[in-house]
C-alpha cells in the first residue's frame, strides 16, 4: 500500500535524512521525500498497518532531523 | 514568510544591532565576553541545540556541530588572547554565526519562494464543480461528483473533470494545459478536459470520469511526483555530501595537529597552535555541502516546472537529463509529422468540373466509413443527400459502385477500372491514396488524397538541427514512395517505410545500436499503437496527449499538444536546465575547493569562510531559479 503525506522540513539535505531514516522503519517498503513539493511518499510493507507505523516513522525522522515534521 | 523566518528575521536584526553596539562600549575582560555572548546566544541558541541534539542521537556530522564547533573554538581562542594580555576577538565568532543565520534565512526563504512560484505555475487544480440541486446551483468538491453528473461551468471558471459538452458553445482557454494561447473554440458534443477555462459563455457538460482518472489529476500527479525520480546529477550530489563532509572535517583535524607538531618536533619553530586551530575551524565554516544539496533539485523542479507551464511534461529529473543528451531523434510519421487525417489534395484529368467530381464520389462512397470516404464528404461543399444515391455496391479491396442522380458512378482503384473496362491514366506521381472515378462507363480522372504535413514539422526538424541533433529519423508504415516525399520536404535524414509496429520496435533497437558515443535516442509518436516504441527509446515523447491515457503512460515525455515545435523546445529547455547544473555544480565546488586552500594556507579567516558556504549557496540558488524561465519563442 502506497500513502502520501504533506511534510515540513528546512533544507534539501534534511529531507534526504528524513527519507533514509523512513526506508530503515520497520513495515516501510519504500520511501520517497519531495522536498520541493514538500510531500512524502510511503510504500508499506504487506499487512502493515499505517497508523500504526507512521508514528515510528515520525519518532525516527525526529531523531535524524529534529526540525522536521509528518502531518498525519 | 512564514512565522519562523519572521522570528529568525528579527533574531538576525537584533543580534546584528547588539553586535554593533557591543563594538563601542568600553568594556574588556569578562565583562566584555560576557557582551559579546548576548548577541552569540540570541542569533545561535538554536543552532547550539541542534547540535546537542545531533550527538545525542548519535547523528554528529551535520553542518550545526560544526557551525559550533568553529565558533565556540573561535571564542576559546579569543579567551586565550584575552588570558594571555591581548584583546581577544569575539566579533568572528558571533558574525559567522549571524552569516550562516543570514544564509539560512535566505535559503529558507528563496526556497519558499520558488516553491511558490513552481507550484502556482502549475495551478490547475479545479477547487469546486457546480451542480444542479433543488435549490439551484451549488459548489461541490469535485472528488465526490460521480460519472454521468450535468456540471455547470460558467464563464471565467476552470472545467473541474473531464466531460462531453451537452449544450452551450463556446471557446476555451487550454494555455494552462497546453501553453498553446490560442482559444480553442467548442460546441454540443465535443469532448472538453478538465484544466481548461471556459471563456465566453455558460457550458453544461456531462461528465465521463471521476476527477481522480479527469486530465487535471492525471497531470498534476505526474508533475508532482516527477522530482521523485532523481537524476545522475542528483545521485551523484547526494553521494558527493556523503563523502565531503566527513573529508573536510578530518582535514580540518589533520589541520589542527600536523602542522604544528611537524613545527615543534622538526623543524624547531613555535608550533602556532592557536593559528592553526583557527584555519582548522575555517575548514569546518566551508564543509558544509548546502549549495549543491539545495540547488541541484531546486534547478530539476524548477526545469520541470517551467516545462510543463510550457505544455511540455516531463515525468523525472532522470527524464530531463536524458533529454539534454539526445543527438538522434527518431519521429514517426503519421500523426507526428503529419495530421493523421486524410485530405483531398489534387484532382487529375478531369474533364468536367471539380467540384461535382468529388461530390459524384462522395456520394458513391456515402454509406462507407472508410477514412478515405470521410475524407471526400468533408472536401464537398454542399450538403450530401443520401436519396441522389442508389445501388450501393462495396467492392472489398477495390472500390464502391452506385447510381447516383440516374447515372453509374464507379469510384475505386486500378483494379476496379480495369474489372470494368474503363481505360484509366495513372498517377504520375501518386503520392497519396487515389481514387479513379468512372461516370457511365467513361473516365472521369482521379482524385489523390493524402495525409497533410503539420505546418510546424519542417522548422521543427530546423530547428532540431541547430540545437545540436545529429540525425532525425523518420519511421512509416506507409509505401516507400510517399515516405519519400515526406521525407524529402522535411529534410528528415533518413527513413524507413513499409513498417509494421513490431518493426518499427526492432529499427528503433537498431538505430540505438548504432548511437556512437552517450548520444542518446529519442523517440517520438503520438502514442497510438507506438507504445512499444515509446519504451524501447532511451526517451519516448508522446505528443497530442490531451486525453488520452496510453500515451500519458508509455512515454517519459508528454506534449500537451501535437505541434512538433515543441520538440526542438522540450529539449532547448533540458539543455538550460542541464547547463545551470552543471555551472553550479562547478561553481560550488570549485569555489569551496579554493576557499579550503586559502584558509589551509591561512590566508583566507573565517569571514571567507563563510562567503564560501553562505555566499555560494545563494548564487546558486538564484541560479537555479533561472531554470523556471524556459526562454520559449512566444
Amino acid at each position: 500500500m502506497k500513502k502520501s503525506y504533506k511534510i515540513d522540513v528546512d533544507c534539501a539535505n534534511c529531507a534526504a535524512k528524513m527519507e533514509e531514516a523512513t526506508k530503515k522503519t520497520d513495515g516501510v517498503k519504500d520511501a520517497v521525500v519531495n522536498f520541493m513539493m514538500l510531500k512524502m511518499n510511503v510504500e508499506f510493507d504487506d499487512g502493515a498497518d499505517p497508523k500504526e507505523v507512521m508514528p515510528r516513522v515520525l519518532a525516527n525522522c525526529k531523531k535524524v532531523e529534529d526540525d522536521c515534521e509528518i502531518f498525519l | 514568510m512564514n512565522k519562523k523566518q519572521k522570528q529568525t528575521l528579527i533574531r538576525i536584526i537584533v543580534s546584528a544591532a547588539i553586535l554593533i553596539t557591543a563594538h563601542f562600549i568600553p568594556v574588556s575582560g569578562v565583562p566584555r565576553l560576557i557582551l559579546y555572548m548576548i548577541p552569540y546566544l540570541i542569533i545561535g541558541y538554536d543552532v547550539l541545540k541542534k547540535a546537542f541534539k545531533g550527538i545525542i542521537n548519535r547523528q554528529p556530522m551535520d553542518e550545526s556541530l560544526l557551525m559550533c564547533i568553529a565558533t565556540a573554538g573561535a571564542i576559546i581562542l579569543g579567551i586565550f588572547k584575552d588570558l594571555s594580555g591581548e584583546t581577544g576577538d569575539y566579533v568572528e565568532a558571533v558574525a559567522v554565526m549571524l552569516f550562516y543565520q543570514i544564509g539560512e534565512w535566505f535559503q529558507s526563504v528563496a526556497v519558499g519562494k520558488s516553491r511558490r512560484n513552481i507550484t502556482e505555475l502549475m495551478d490547475i487544480r479545479p477547487d469546486y464543480a457546480n451542480i444542479e440541486t433543488e435549490s439551484g446551483l451549488e459548489k461541490v468538491d469535485p472528488d465526490e461528483v460521480e460519472i454521468g453528473t450535468l456540471i455547470y461551468v460558467q464563464p471565467g471558471e476552470k472545467i473541474p473533470i473531464d466531460g462531453i459538452i451537452e449544450s452551450g458553445s463556446g471557446s476555451l482557454d487550454t494555455a494552462a494545459l497546453t501553453g498553446e494561447s490560442l482559444p480553442r473554440e467548442v460546441t454540443e458534443g465535443n469532448e472538453v478536459i478538465s484544466g481548461c477555462i471556459n471563456l465566453t459563455s455558460p457550458l453544461k457538460i456531462r461528465t465521463t470520469r471521476e476527477f481522480c482518472d479527469s486530465t487535471v489529476s492525471k497531470i498534476l500527479d505526474l508533475v508532482e511526483n516527477a522530482s521523485s525520480r532523481k537524476s545522475r546529477s542528483e545521485n551523484f550530489i547526494t553521494k558527493f555530501a556523503r563523502v565531503y563532509t566527513p573529508a573536510v572535517v578530518y582535514s580540518a583535524i589533520a589541520l589542527a595537529l600536523i602542522p604544528p607538531l611537524v613545527r615543534m618536533l622538526f623543524m624547531g619553530l613555535d608550533p602556532m597552535w592557536g593559528s592553526f586551530l583557527y584555519r582548522a575551524l575555517s575548514f569546518l565554516v566551508i564543509s558544509c555541502p548546502c549549495a549543491l544539496v539545495v540547488s541541484i533539485p531546486l534547478s530539476f523542479f524548477a526545469g520541470i516546472g517551467g516545462a510543463s507551464h510550457a505544455g511540455i511534461l516531463i515525468k523525472g529529473s532522470n527524464y530531463l537529463e536524458t533529454l539534454s543528451e539526445v543527438d538522434t531523434v527518431v519521429f514517426d510519421k503519421t500523426g507526428t509529422l503529419t495530421k493523421g487525417t486524410f485530405e483531398v489534395d489534387d484532382i487529375h484529368h478531369c474533364p468536367i468540373d471539380e467540384k461535382l467530381l468529388i461530390e459524384m464520389a462522395a456520394l458513391a462512397e456515402t454509406a462507407s466509413t472508410h477514412p478515405i470516404s470521410a475524407s471526400l464528404r468533408k472536401a464537398c461543399d454542399n450538403e450530401l443527400d443520401r436519396s441522389r444515391v442508389s445501388e450501393i455496391k462495396e467492392l472489398a479491396g477495390r472500390g464502391v459502385t452506385a447510381l447516383v442522380d440516374g447515372s453509374k458512378i464507379a469510384a475505386g482503384n486500378t483494379k476496379l477500372m480495369s474489372e470494368l473496362n474503363i481505360d484509366y491514366t495513372e498517377c504520375p506521381d501518386d503520392v497519396g491514396t487515389i481514387v479513379h472515378v468512372s461516370i457511365d462507363g467513361t473516365y472521369a480522372g482521379h482524385i489523390v488524397i493524402s495525409d497533410t504535413l503539420k505546418p510546424g514539422s519542417a522548422e521543427a526538424i530546423q530547428r532540431l538541427k541547430s540545437c545540436g541533433i545529429r540525425r532525425t529519423v523518420m519511421l512509416t508504415g506507409d509505401e516507400k514512395k510517399i515516405a519519400e516525399k515526406v521525407a524529402a520536404e522535411l529534410h528528415v535524414d533518413e527513413f524507413h517505410a513499409g513498417l509494421l509496429p513490431s518493426d518499427k520496435v526492432d529499427c528503433v533497437d537498431r538505430l540505438i545500436g548504432e548511437q556512437a558515443g552517450k548520444g542518446k535516442l529519442a523517440f517520438v509518436g503520438d502514442g497510438i499503437n507506438d507504445a512499444p516504441v515509446l519504451s524501447r527509446a532511451d526517451i519516448g515523447i508522446a505528443m497530442g496527449a490531451m486525453g488520452s491515457d496510453a500515451a500519458i503512460e508509455a512515454a517519459d515525455v508528454v506534449l500537451m499538444d501535437d505541434d512538433p515545435l515543441k520538440i526542438p523546445e522540450a529539449i532547448h529547455i533540458a539543455k538550460k536546465c542541464l547547463r545551470i547544473v552543471k555551472e553550479n555544480i562547478v561553481f560550488a565546488i570549485g569555489i569551496k575547493l579554493i576557499c579550503l586552500l586559502l584558509s589551509a594556507f591561512g590566508i583566507a579567516g573565517m569571514w571567507i569562510a563563510v562567503f564560501a558556504d553562505v555566499g555560494v549557496m545563494v548564487i546558486c540558488v538564484l541560479n537555479a531559479v533561472r531554470a523556471l524561465f524556459t526562454g520559449s519563442s512566444k
